[in-house]
């Protein structure tokens, strides 16, 4: 069982919390965006092997925020709170 | 020199102390280049190479693989055999691949242990009920052989699953389908080898893509651990390394890997003869050859590229089987693993060319590739050899998530995403 470090909470359950995808998967502004744009916003992701910035959320206390992890090793690198487009 | 596998050359060695017997495949070193190369030696990398040989006469071909073949997703599942699913773009395809499943041994000379056992995803409410008879009628529809059971039937072929008054997950009943079963994982992979090699593919092992050649804006060949190799046509079938390999190449494919894990117990006598999924408890439960109970469920939790699950969903996966089957209480688990899954948000395979033109993509089959080795293979050795799709892969190019055709498969492939 591993411990997520929650920004708000402090380490807590990893039973407790969601992935929800890239950091910095900032939805397209305006009314001209292209179909691939829109594609590549839903559909594409980075999903690197190895160091990865990802939102996660909190579901206990339902906080959104960006931690830096190891996908191989699943070592936690940083955890910060949600700062503006999706912590970029 | 015995080549081929029959009564006869068993015979012949028995009396020759078993000294003729040759290696199953050669190994031999990488060529500077080949009119196809195919990246990856699992089972759709090795099914890739066999068919271009086989179907389109292309035999300058090799396949490349990083570790050792079927040491991936290949020898890290649970075997099972199917076509249930809905929409009639997946029942073409995995039907294709269910279909050349029960003529494999035969067609490669090599005995993949296909055992149709049957198979009966379980509904445990009046709702699911009606969903069961719903996609019964589209298999049936589409070609597919499937059957609603009674609790009754069900009773009949799966007669030690927890039917008791206060079971948690009562069956109401449960769909069918007798074609479905169980293959030998690592003898599809191996037999794979064999015919292709034997068709004069080269299988390179310990060889790992480090780059892409690109010239021209189109894919020429590979840099790899044993030095550059080219070709014109280039086939992937990395399975959760996929995103890995198309970083490489420049583009991001619209893939998260997770590990996927599975179990099983100590042999024990035979006492289950056919695969029960209980969509209830996120769990599905066969009996190997050995008698070993071997234990599938969900995802894990979190993306990962670590060969290994975690605990919080083997402890999930664990309290389902005994949910279902209190009589599994005395087991012990005797191996827990993990391979890297590739999955797609509509939980459908990517098979068409690459944004990279000349690297053609087979991947993202997610937590069930294995039953779908022969159509991957077939349609991949396809793209390959013409450049264009056929009909049975067209509706799974990458262009879907562009233009909204998604084939939306989570309920067919039976479990969580």
């Amino acid at each position: 069982m591993q411990l997520f470090p929650c920004p708000f909470c402090g380490p807590r359950d990893e039973t407790e919390f969601h992935y929800g995808g890239d950091a910095g998967n900032a939805r397209p502004d305006g009314t001209e965006v292209p179909t691939e744009r829109w594609a590549e916003y839903l559909y594409l992701r980075s999903n690197p092997k190895g160091s990865a910035r990802e939102v996660w959320v909190h579901m206990t206390c339902s906080e959104f925020f960006v931690m830096e992890r190891d996908t191989v090793t699943h070592k936690v690198l940083s955890s910060t709170a949600l700062g503006g487009e999706h912590a970029a | 020199m015995t080549r081929s596998y029959s009564a006869l050359s068993l015979f012949k060695e028995g009396l020759a102390g078993q000294t003729g017997w040759k290696p199953a495949w050669r190994s031999p070193e990488a060529k500077p280049a080949y009119d196809a190369i195919v990246i990856g030696g699992g089972g759709h990398g090795l099914a890739t190479a066999y068919y271009l040989a086989k179907n389109h006469n292309i035999t300058r071909v090799a396949v490349l693989e990083k570790g050792w073949i079927g040491g991936g997703n290949t020898g890290r599942n649970t075997t099972v055999v199917r076509s249930n699913y809905y929409y009639p773009e997946s029942v073409a395809l995995y039907g294709l691949a269910h279909r050349l499943y029960e003529g494999l041994s035969k067609d490669l000379n090599y005995n993949v242990m296909l055992s149709q056992r049957g198979m009966v995803n379980l509904c445990h409410s009046t709702g699911e009920m009606e969903i069961g008879a719903r996609t019964v009628n589209a298999m049936q529809i589409n070609g597919i052989d499937a059957e609603l059971l009674s609790p009754d039937d069900v009773r009949r072929v799966a007669p030690i699953y927890n039917f008791s008054a206060d079971a948690r997950f009562p069956v109401f009943g449960g769909i069918w389908q007798g074609r479905a079963g169980t293959a030998r994982h690592d003898a599809v992979a191996w037999g794979y080898a064999r015919a292709a090699s034997r068709l004069g593919v080269d299988i390179i092992q310990n060889c790992e893509i480090t780059d892409f050649i690109i010239e021209g804006g189109r894919c020429r060949g590979v840099q790899t651990s044993r030095g550059a190799i080219r070709a014109d046509r280039i086939g992937m079938a990395v399975a959760g390394h996929s995103s890995v390999l198309a970083a490489k190449a420049g583009f991001r494919l619209p893939i998260n890997s997770y590990a996927l894990q599975a179990c099983v117990s100590e042999p024990v006598k035979p006492i289950l003869d056919t695969v029960v999924l209980s969509p209830g408890t996120g769990v599905y439960v066969s009996q190997s050859d050995k008698g070993e109970i071997v234990i599938g469920g969900g995802l894990d939790r979190i993306p990962s590229y670590a060969q290994r699950g975690n605990l919080p969903t083997l402890e999930t996966v664990i309290a389902g089987v005994l949910e279902m089957f209190p009589i599994f209480g005395q087991l012990k688990l005797m191996r827990q693993w993990a391979g890297i899954v590739d999955v797609v948000p509509d939980s459908s395979p990517i098979i068409g060319e690459s944004p990279l033109p000349g690297l053609f993509l087979n991947c993202g089959w997610g937590t069930g590739g294995f039953k779908a080795i022969p159509a991957g293979g077939t349609l991949l050795a396809q793209l390959l050899a013409s450049g264009k799709h056929n009909d049975i892969s067209r509706p799974f190019d990458l262009d879907r998530f562009a233009s909204g055709r998604l084939i939306d498969e989570a309920a067919g492939s039976g479990i969580a995403h």
